[in-house]
Formats: structure tokens, sequence, C-alpha cells
């Protein structure tokens, strides 16, 4: 990424006593698919619309290309956003919402309907121009609501929750058209949902979102594999939290080990000190499931069978229980004794103290 | 399409309701009115011959029926009075409703726009007049208007003036006297209809590249077209027809056929022809109102 497109930089921003942003710098570069994922009320739609301009910031400043866009009204911000409820203009036809932002930018009639047509073929709804919003269904309406936000060629597209009215089959066909589009368009892409998957699926990288601070920015795989704080592990796919004390012994391979009442768990110790209480977050799928061998001995309490895998959940101690994924075919039955082990990769491991 | 549901038992009595009602206070009277219209002035009471009762038998209704007449339309086309009093009527009555739609749509809109839990204040204050009576906020007009008013005499203190304005009893007044009494009539459709607009729509058009004036052009006015018709419907049609606030503050040469119609019925005793009159009013006001309604069906079918 050379030097970004957006930058936003130390961003506050209050309603009344309710803290929305506090301190929130992000960089998205050209032709970047980015997402901003969090629970709601964790301030990323608010962002979202101070980077549109129906909101200004308290403090920090929201640079596109350079230029300080503070003080621009949004109909003067080279930036386009697809709203949650599309917000389409139920008055005119699709093409007349389409052709909407080409006609504010004065554009002649040849290029307008050039431009739409081309966009219409885009989101396969080629005859459709003259359709009234109210007979389209909502996966219509979804795409068309994407077209009249690309129309006018913004520099950044902001997409909310661009997904969340679809049902589950539609949004997976559209997470792949949103993609696509997107490689063809070259636009950057900010997205703001609350659904990991789709930002998983669909974003070059995320930037989790909490109580108005970011908590961590990187690609997928590794906001994923190696999450920067606890929080970011339990709202990002589904994980085993296990509490325990840090050894480092540099003697053994590998060099450090969370010791837990069940057993020593290798793991990577980062700059978390010897001796400290700490948390070790692992992805069901990344522990190792075996009847025999080596690992940590656990009892299997119950089982849901995925498909591709199926999720034991399996008893190590008293009052742990873990989850653990086992592969396509292997069976197992509920009291069956089976034995979990841990790469030494295979987690993250997080200084702070439990929530809650 | 959907085929068409049977309605419950239910249903059709609620619905049964307003027709009765409709039936009852409309339908009937406009019936009797009607009657009265084309039979012959007589000096009787009531004054005008008795037209067919159906206890009468077949050959004395025919009997009466030829005695009915048209005579009094003929009076109303033939006497200029009438003809000019209708359209100075609607002329009055559009340009009342034309300026309570200036006052009110602002109003509206900056109701609307208000915060949430403003807003049943606002539009309470806005209706608050109503809780007096109307013949008193006319009588309020005059002590305003009048040469000796509140007005004259301020802007007399003022040095602006220094002889009185002559505004009460002028068609202005009346105007003026339409306007407010009505005006709640324009300003509740407007602000519902604009209250309804989703305002992601406006944030949508600006953030197209539509200044505040665009926005209001393309997106707010054509999409409160339904309140500002409705309002305007609601206020025009018992305007044309108003009799109190002409007759409170107009003068004798403000022409408005309510007054026209009271005097042909109070003071002439000439029912038939106020009668014809009355017919002529609603069929008037009838015949736009139908043609809109049905532009506006043709035009919701052509929607689906």
């Amino acid at each position: 990424m050379n030097s970004p497109l957006l930058s936003i930089e130390n961003v506050s921003k209050k309603f009344g006593a309710v803290v929305a942003l506090e301190n929130v710098s992000l960089h998205v570069g050209a032709g970047e698919f980015f997402a901003l994922l969090g629970p709601s009320g964790c301030g990323k739609t608010t962002l979202m619309r101070c980077i549109a301009g129906f909101e200004s910031p308290d403090s920090g400043t929201i640079a596109l290309n350079g230029v300080d866009l503070s003080g621009v009204p949004p109909f003067r911000r080279p930036v386009n956003m697809m709203f949650q409820s599309y917000a389409l203009f139920p008055h005119f036809d699709v093409f007349e919402n389409i052709a909407f932002g080409l006609r504010r930018k004065g554009e002649t009639k040849d290029a307008i309907d050039a431009r739409v047509n081309e966009l219409l073929a885009m989101i396969q709804l080629s005859n459709y121009g003259r359709r009234r919003i109210e007979e389209l269904s909502g996966g219509q309406k979804q795409r068309v609501a994407l077209a009249r936000a690309l129309a006018p060629r913004p520099k950044m597209l902001l997409l909310d929750e661009p997904l969340g009215a679809l049902d589950r089959k539609l949004r997976e066909e559209t997470q792949f058209q949103l993609k696509e589009i997107q490689r063809l368009t070259q636009t950057s892409f900010v997205i703001v949902t609350h659904d990991q998957d789709e930002a998983l699926a669909l974003a070059d990288r995320i930037a989790v979102m909490r109580a108005g601070r970011v908590e961590q920015v990187a690609g997928p795989m590794e906001i994923y594999d190696r999450p920067a704080t606890r929080f970011v592990a339990g709202f990002v796919g589904e994980t085993n939290f296990i509490e325990g004390r840090l050894e480092r012994n540099l003697a053994r391979n590998p060099g450090a080990a969370l010791i837990t009442e069940f057993g020593r768990i290798p793991c990577d110790p980062g700059d978390i000190a010897e001796g400290a209480q700490a948390t070790l977050s692992v992805r069901p799928e990344r522990i190792g499931v075996a009847r025999e061998g080596e690992g940590i001995v656990g009892i299997v309490e119950n089982f849901v069978f995925r498909g591709e895998t199926t999720l034991l959940r399996v008893r190590v101690a008293e009052n742990v229980v873990l989850r653990a994924a086992a592969g396509h075919g292997e069976r197992h039955a509920i009291g069956e004794a089976v034995r979990l082990s841990f790469p030494s990769n295979a987690g993250a491991l997080h200084a702070e103290e439990p929530l809650g | 399409m959907s085929g068409r549901r049977r309605l419950s038992l239910g249903e059709r009595l609620l619905l049964a309701i307003p027709y009765l009602w409709i039936a009852a206070f409309f339908l009937a009277p406009m019936l009797l009115v009607a009657k009265i219209s084309v039979s012959q002035s007589v000096l009787a009471r009531p004054p005008y011959r008795p037209i067919f009762e159906f206890s009468d038998g077949p050959s004395a209704i025919w009997d009466k029926m030829q005695a009915l007449t048209l005579d009094s339309y003929r009076a109303l086309f033939s006497d200029t009075l009438y003809v000019e009093s209708y359209l100075s009527s609607l002329a009055i009555a559009a340009v009342s409703t034309l300026i309570a739609l200036i006052v009110a749509y602002p109003f509206a809109l900056a109701i609307a726009r208000a915060p949430e839990r403003l807003r049943p204040l606002f539009i309470g204050l806005a209706v608050a007049p109503f809780w007096t009576s109307f013949l008193i906020r006319v009588y309020a007009w005059i002590a305003l208007l009048k040469d000796e008013g509140l007005i004259n005499n301020a802007l007399m203190a003022l040095g602006v003036i220094s002889a009185p304005l002559q505004m009460y009893a002028t068609p202005g007044a009346v105007i003026v006297g339409i306007v407010y009494s009505y005006l709640p009539f324009m300003l509740l459709p407007i602000y519902a209809a604009l209250e309804r607009q989703d305002p992601s729509l406006r944030e949508a058009a600006a953030d197209l590249g539509a200044s505040p004036a665009q926005t209001f052009l393309r997106l707010t006015w054509p999409l409160s077209r339904e309140g500002v018709v409705a309002g305007s419907l609601l206020m025009f049609i018992p305007a044309v027809g108003e009799f109190v606030v002409p007759d409170l503050l107009g003068d004798s040469e403000t022409l408005m056929i309510g007054r026209i119609l009271w005097n042909d019925f109070f003071s002439n005793h000439d029912w038939p022809t106020a009668s014809a009159a009355a017919v002529a009013l609603v069929v008037l006001l009838m015949v736009p109102l139908l043609l809109w309604e049905r532009a506006r069906l043709k035009e919701e079918e052509g929607a689906r």
C-alpha cells in the first residue's frame, strides 16, 4: 500500500455523554476492500457517517487523497454510500435512481445513458431500467442501490451492512458478486458489518472495533489466527479460552507453555512475562483429536455434526470443557476418551484479565 | 394478481357504518335539496310547491311530475350574480389555498425536521386555536383589522402611517380570515407526508451530489405531493362554500356563493333557487375531485 487514499487520524466523536469514537486512526489504500467489523454500538456506523459527511468528528481529521474533508458537505465529497435500507428513491424508476448522481454532475444525456446501461448490465438487471422500485425483490433492490452508489465513479464506496437484509443463501451469492464488482471497478470499498463471516469473506483488511476503539487492523487470516486481543478472538469465529500461567523454558522446544489445571499446552509466548496469568485462545479446528497417543485426555460429552467437521465438546477438567473439531469421517461416541493435542502455533496468547 | 377475498360479516358491518352515515347525513339531505330545486317557488310555507309523495299513487305522481321545472337552474345562469359569485368564490378559495400552502409548507417542514420528542408539542400548538370557537376567532380578526383596530393603532402610533388602512371589510380580509381558519387542514396532511419520509432518502440524495435545494426539488417536494393535494382539497372545498368569514370580514361587494345561498334561503325565501345553487356548487366541486381521484387510481394501477 503506497500513500493511503483515506487517512483517519485520531478521530473522536461523542453523542451527549456517549462516546461513539475514541481516538480512531485508520488508513485505507486505493482499490482496497476494507471492513469495519464490530458489534452494534461499537462506533463503526458513526465512523462511516463521518467519512460520508453526515456526522462531523469532535476532533481529529479525515482526509481523502491528502485533502482534509472537515467542513466539506456530503454532496461535495467524492465518496458515495450504499445505505443499509438501500434508500432508493420510490418515485423514480431503476434507471433514474442509478442516473441520479450522474445528473447532479451535469453529465450529457448520452454519457448518462451509457453509464447507466453499463451498470445495469454489471448488476444483471439490463431490462429492468423502467421498473419501479416497489416492483423489485430484495436482492434486486440491493443491486440497484450498489449500482446507484457506483454510478458517479466515486473514489471510495461506503457500504453500510450491504448484505444485512438478504437471506442466507442470497447473501453468499452476493458476497461473490460484491467481490467481483470491487475487483472490476478498482474502487476502494469500505464495508460496515457486524457479521464476522462477511468481513472475513470480503475484506482485504479488517478493523475490529469495540466501544469506539479499534482493537485490531489486519488481514482476515491474521485476525482469525492471531487475534490481538481476547475480544477480537471471541468476536471473530469460534474459540476456546484457556486460562493458565505462562512458563517460559528455553531449554525445551517449543520455548513456552501455558500451565493449566488439566495440563501443559505449548504456545508462542509473545511478550508476556514468565509466570504471568494469561489466556490462550484456540480455534476448535486447530486442536488435534485422536483416540490414543500423546495429548491431554478428555471425555467426549456431546457432539454436533457440521458437515465438513464434527464439533466435539470435550471435558478435560471438572470445570473445563473445550470445543474441538474432528475431521470428516471420524466418528466419536459420547463418553469416549480422546486425546487433544495443541500445535505450538495453534492459538494466540493474551495477557489481559478474563472478561466479566 | 391476487384474487379478491370475501369479506367476513364483521368486516362488512364495519364498512357499512361509514356508508350508512354518508347515506343518512349527506345523500338523503342532498336528495331533498335536489327535489326542492326542481319545484316551483310559491309564497307559502314552505315556500315551494310540494312535490310528489309516494302515497299519492301513480297518476298523482305523474301529474305532479309535470309541474317540475328547471326554472331555478335557468335562473342561476341568467342572473349574472350567481355566475359571478361562483367565480369569485372559486377565486377567493383558490388564492386562500395557495397562500395557506405557502405558509403551511415551511411550517410543516420545520415541525417534521424538529427533534422527534418536540413534534407533538409543535403540532399541538399549531392546532391549539381550534380549541376556541370558530366564530370567536373570526371576530378577533375584526378587532385586529378594523380602522381603530390593533394593527392600525400600532402602525399609527409608530408613525408608519398617518391615516388608518382600510383592511376590514375587504376581499383581502376575507382571504386572511379563510387562510387563518383553515390553515390546520393544510398543515396536518403536509406534515404527515413529510414526517413519513425516510430521512436516509435525503442523505442518499446529498451523498449522490444533490445540494440541499436540489434535494428539496427532486425528493422532498415530489414525495410530499399526496399531502399537498390532500391539504389543498381539504381547504379549498369548504372554503368555496364558506359563509361565516365573508359575512363577518367581507363587505357587501365581496361575493361568495355561501352568502348568496344564505340570502336566498333566509331573506328572499326562494328555496328552489337556493337549492339549485347548492346542487350546482356540489357538482362544481365534485367534478374536479372525481377527476383527480380517477387520475390517482390510474397512476396506482400503473404502478402495479
